[in-house]
């Protein structure tokens, strides 16, 4: 009977990848088709992102860098939508840009899917894509002294200098705050660096969960006015938006899929132990 | 003369982008800034260079016929379809550019990153084998982030959030910070020695 069991955890200790990758793909797939819907509060950082934008005047001008591509659209394109949509709320106005070639047809895409089709906003006054600019750090700190510049014209071909909504914007004095969605580099970490050390300007991040801890010595020191990290925090912001989205949605996955996981962990390390006093016997 | 000049030019030009960073006077910006548009144009032109790049190298794999050639035969094909359709019929909604990047770009990388979810949990599940103290401390914090950054993680617990916040403010920032900072004086000397011209492997040669 001992002998069987200890095959059993042997068999465990060297477990197939593909049942892992079986369980993995229900662990994500069912709670899709049958949500739990399992409650959840908001993290002071998450809280904080919210704030940052709550306490803008009406009318303000903000910078929304969407510097991100399809590979990490699960977790970044629904707060991007949340943050469009508080930003839309609160009647501010939104100048877009992307350091990343692949987010500018994205964040057209969400400037149509929220600015136009939820809010009936109007190009050019209330909101501006400027498009993609190669140049990385050197775009953000060209930016700082003539933003006009270096984006002469728009995501369309716009003339920028003749939009209303860059009428009064010529750097980063003239706007009240920076977001970034953030899928890597150039991301948050340049933004801090070369621009709120530099040019003193307020900025909130949203990023991978992978990228989340890197950013938060920046946010107790205060160079980072908010975070949202990953799929968990587009979730809670959602929430504190009002409007439930893919975040929401994907939570009851990643709950239990992380649960699947802390299980195989599980499983694996009692079959080491188990099967470790057999291995030096032998 | 050829190991001077290049040295001067380096000099110059470093001390010149960090003496912006500290001298906030309008005309020394407006230098600094037109230099700055400058390198968005040189930028610009290494994507030039890159496509270039990538049409030589892969166009001697197909006519050698080396291994995986064909691959090489649609990677052309791909670059040459987009600049086509881009430069010709524009990048906005609606264009055959976009569609392409939307239906065909957007979920390849898509299903490239979601594979990731499944090769984490296979890799974990070996990884995270309690052999040490030092893996044990590893694989428990690892664990209760995990667990307490989803729903039900508060949903077994109420202060599990809590914990997190813990974890990710006190003994994640800290070591996150000394690394941080002990990279960044690292950068600072490596930096000084380029621009002193101590180090000087960038120029080539020994």
């Amino acid at each position: 009977m001992k002998d069987r069991i200890l095959k059993i955890l042997e068999s465990l200790e060297k477990l197939d990848r593909r049942i892992i990758f079986i369980f993995i793909a229900g662990a994500v797939a069912l709670p899709l088709i049958f949500p739990m819907n399992i409650d959840f509060s908001v993290t002071p950082p998450v809280q904080s992102f919210y704030d940052s934008i709550q306490s803008l005047p009406e009318g303000a001008k903000v910078l929304l860098s969407c510097d991100y591509d399809p590979g990490s659209m699960p977790e970044l394109w629904p707060m991007n939508l949340a943050a469009m949509r508080q930003l839309c709320q609160k009647n501010l106005k939104i100048i877009s840009i992307q350091l990343w070639a692949t987010g500018s047809p994205l964040a057209e895409a969400a400037f149509n899917q929220v600015a136009v089709g939820e809010f009936n906003k109007e190009y050019g006054v209330d909101f501006v894509n400027l498009g993609f600019k190669e140049g990385r750090e050197v775009v953000m700190v060209s930016l700082g002294n003539n933003i006009p510049s270096t984006f002469p014209t728009d995501y369309h071909g716009n003339k920028v200098e003749d939009l209303p909504i860059m009428e009064g914007v010529k750097n980063y004095d003239d706007l009240a705050m920076i977001i970034n969605i953030s899928g890597g580099l150039p991301g948050t970490k340049e933004w801090i660096l070369q621009v709120v050390t530099r040019f003193h300007i307020k900025l909130a991040s949203g990023c991978t969960a992978v990228s989340a801890p890197e950013f938060y010595p920046y946010l107790q020191s205060g160079q980072l006015s908010g975070l949202l990290g990953g799929m968990k925090g587009a979730a809670e912001y959602e929430k504190l938006v009002g409007k439930i989205g893919l975040g929401r949605r994907g939570m009851d996955s990643q709950s239990i899929s992380h649960l699947v996981i802390f299980v195989f962990i599980l499983i694996g390390n009692i079959a080491y132990f188990s099967t470790r006093k057999k291995k030096k016997r032998e | 003369m050829r190991r001077e000049v290049p040295l001067l030019i380096c000099f110059l030009a470093g001390f010149f982008f960090i003496s912006d960073f500290f001298i906030p006077e309008t005309h020394w910006t407006e230098i600094a800034h037109t230099f700055n548009r400058w390198a968005i144009i040189v930028i610009a032109f290494a994507y030039v260079l890159g496509a270039a790049n990538i049409v030589r190298v892969n166009s001697q794999v197909i006519r050698r016929r080396e291994r995986d050639w064909q691959y090489k035969v649609v990677l052309l094909s791909g670059l040459a379809l987009m600049i086509i359709l881009g430069i010709g019929f524009g990048i906005k909604e609606g264009t055959t550019f976009n569609w392409v990047f939307m239906n065909a770009i957007y979920p390849m990388q898509a299903t490239m990153f979601s594979l990731l979810a499944f090769y984490i949990a296979s890799a974990a599940f070996r990884a995270f084998r309690i052999r040490t103290w030092e893996a044990a401390l590893l694989g428990i914090t690892a664990v209760l982030v995990m667990i307490g950054r989803v729903p039900i993680g508060e949903f077994l617990w109420n202060s599990f959030p809590d914990l997190v916040e813990w974890i990710m403010n006190v003994p994640q920032l800290a070591a996150k910070r000394a690394i941080m900072i002990g990279a960044a004086l690292g950068a600072i000397s490596t930096g000084l020695k380029v621009l002193v011209g101590l180090e000087r492997t960038y120029m080539g040669g020994e």
